[in-house]
């Protein structure tokens, strides 16, 4: 059908939009860091409030850090922090999803109703009570931790919905009947259908990740001796880069930020559409 | 009955998420690296120099009654909840000493109760209109632009569009307040005013990121519902356009977005929290940053116990207006 195609029309150039935001963001992040000449976190290493220049790219900030550098820096933690938390989400959501669909029964009631309670409780005010029963300050570690335990249940759910229709069709009875092993069936037959998902859901997980961080980080709650996107936002903040017109030492990261979002979000819903569109042609 | 088991399920999920919920509270500070009674007792004593013993004594009571820690484990949870479900007290808030912690939050909670709701109500609807016509003609040029501006808006977190938002408009033009103040004479027109006045720029911060959604996830709804059988043989007795949108369309593309709306609640939650602390906004936000700020442990347990069974309580009742579009759970 000609309408059909026309809803997929958009799907590469999405994606290729979103994979381009994200090479850039992840250049800055993950090559750049590499080739800092000092430690960007040092105050007073440079002269404060520099005006971009070509010794400082993108200025200093009132504390004597080199922005470019500095960015750098907090871009490459924001994502080993998202892609970390993505990772650990997607495995636990994934095998448990499976269990809870395929295996069924009690185990399955128990899983569902848990990941069902996970969803309903709001992330952030627990962060909250962490970083201040932490003494203010939550450590990058922790709060992986705690993103962990609250972003898995999202693939989880949608994984063990596909599972359970699975159980029913077809080729898995075949599957089963010619003498294929549980744990086989699982993966060769059963994981290619929940692949394309999972991948549009780990990314938007990365997404929701550097979020939450970066909003902790925000009102000053999140790791101080670690520079993130949103404790570099925090600092700006904290001595009114915005009063002061120091506006590169905001605008930088808030730039990278909605950068990497968006790239994320493009990527992420490319995916879903394009595994969408593959399981309904099957 | 459908119905019925439809309701008791949702009840029992309910529950649990509670239970889930303060059973995470109660752990919680048992992780913590410092013993939360002794630092906060030590914080306390040092403020205010004039203690005896006896007062002392009541507050680490008081204060081993909000961490749950008097008695054996099963004990401790025993109490932990009863405070929590039954008795519905978190003490005198240590900062604001002694007002009682429930009646902090029972000033707060109707102002993030109001911004929330204006606020997800305004999305909802501009959100779900929009999409909609997006997804009825997706070839347009309006259309397409719509849905461009929903993408770039959408991934950008609340605190973001906050900012911007405060920079923009009250400190380069400044027409609207850069923190909170509310004036004038309970129940008067200034006040009402007033209200509006100071909510607006928090409100269309919450609208801006969250009606992008609505308007992505009710597009792709229409135009899938656009290929139905039942929507081309609408389209080939003659209906007009209005009335297939209206009575075709627009139930079926809205059931999947009350789902949405459940599970967004607790997002738009958080992004309200962050909000209301930027635009020092007196809702229950603000009060669970300045229990942090101010390191006033029976506020802040209070608080987050009970934005967690806000959130709940406000997600089971979003899940029970499903029955009420969709006749199949009525009366299946």
């Amino acid at each position: 059908m000609a309408d059909k195609r026309a809803i997929f029309k958009d799907v590469p150039g999405r994606m290729y939009i979103g994979l381009t935001l994200l090479l850039i963001v992840g250049t800055i992040g993950l090559v750049l860091p590499w080739f800092t000449p000092t430690d960007p976190l040092e105050w007073y290493a440079s002269p404060r409030n520099q005006t971009p220049s070509l010794d400082h790219l993108l200025g200093t900030t009132s504390l004597g850090q080199d922005i470019f550098w500095l960015l750098t820096w907090a871009v490459r933690n924001s994502l080993i922090l998202g892609v970390t938390v993505a990772f650990f989400s997607t495995l636990i959501g994934v095998f448990l999803g499976l269990m809870a669909g395929y295996v069924g029964g009690p185990l399955d009631r128990t899983l569902s109703f848990l990941m069902d309670a996970l969803i309903c409780i709001p992330t952030l005010p627990i962060l909250i009570l962490l970083a201040a029963l932490f003494g203010g300050q939550l450590s990058l570690w922790a709060a992986g931790i705690a993103l962990v335990i609250f972003n898995w249940p999202f693939p989880g759910r949608q994984v063990r919905a596909v599972a359970l229709s699975m159980r029913e069709r077809e080729f898995v009875n075949v599957a089963w009947f010619s003498g294929e092993g549980q744990s086989r069936i699982l993966v060769r037959h059963i994981f290619p259908y929940i692949a394309g998902w999972s991948a549009a859901n780990f990314v938007n997980t990365v997404l929701v990740a550097v979020a939450t961080e970066s909003a902790l980080a925000v009102i000053g709650l999140s790791s101080a001796t670690q520079a993130t996107v949103g404790t570099m936002i925090y600092w700006a903040l904290e001595y009114q880069a915005l009063l002061g017109e120091r506006y590169v030492w905001i605008g930088a990261p808030v730039i990278a930020i909605v950068a990497l979002f968006i790239g994320l979000f493009l990527l992420s819903s490319g995916l879903a559409m394009r595994s969408a569109d593959r399981r309904m042609s099957i | 009955m459908a119905l019925a088991s439809f309701i008791l399920q949702r009840l029992l999920v309910y529950v649990l998420v509670l239970v889930v919920g303060m059973t995470i509270l109660f752990f919680v500070p048992r992780f913590a690296p410092t013993d939360p009674v002794d630092a906060m007792l030590a914080k306390v004593t040092s403020q205010s120099g004039y203690m005896d013993a006896s007062q002392v004594d009541s507050l680490r009571q008081s204060l081993s009654d909000t961490f749950g820690l008097s008695g054996t484990l099963m004990e401790q949870y025993g109490a932990f909840l009863r405070r929590i479900f039954v008795e519905f007290d978190f003490g005198p808030s240590l900062s604001m000493y002694p007002t009682p912690v429930m009646e902090l939050i029972g000033n707060a909670l109707p102002w993030t109760f109001g911004l929330l709701l204006s606020a997800t109500v305004i999305a909802w609807v501009i959100g779900n209109f929009v999409g909609l016509l997006a997804g009825w003609k997706p070839e347009s040029n309006a259309g397409r632009v719509m849905e461009g501006l929903a993408i770039c808006l959408y991934p950008i977190p609340y605190y973001i569009i906050a900012l911007i938002l405060s920079v923009l408009f009250s400190y380069v033009w400044p027409i609207f307040p850069l923190a909170t103040t509310i004036r004038g004479a309970p129940w008067s027109w200034d006040l009402v005013q007033s209200i509006v006045w100071n909510s607006f720029l928090p409100a269309m911060s919450i609208v801006i990121t969250t009606f992008g959604w609505w308007i992505i996830s009710v597009k792709a709804q229409t135009q899938s519902l656009k290929e139905e059988e039942f929507i081309r043989y609408a389209r080939l007795k003659g209906l007009s356009d209005a009335r297939l949108l209206g009575r075709y369309v627009l139930p079926n593309a809205l059931l999947p977005q009350i789902t949405f709306l459940a599970l967004q609640i607790g997002l738009m939650f958080n992004g309200s929290l962050i909000t209301e602390i930027i635009f020092d906004y007196p809702g229950l936000g603000l009060l669970i940053y300045t229990a942090v700020l101010q390191g006033d442990y029976n506020l802040l347990m209070g608080t987050i116990s009970l934005s967690i069974v806000a959130v709940a309580t406000a997600t089971m009742i979003i899940d029970f207006l499903y029955p009420l579009v969709d006749p199949r759970i009525r009366h299946g």
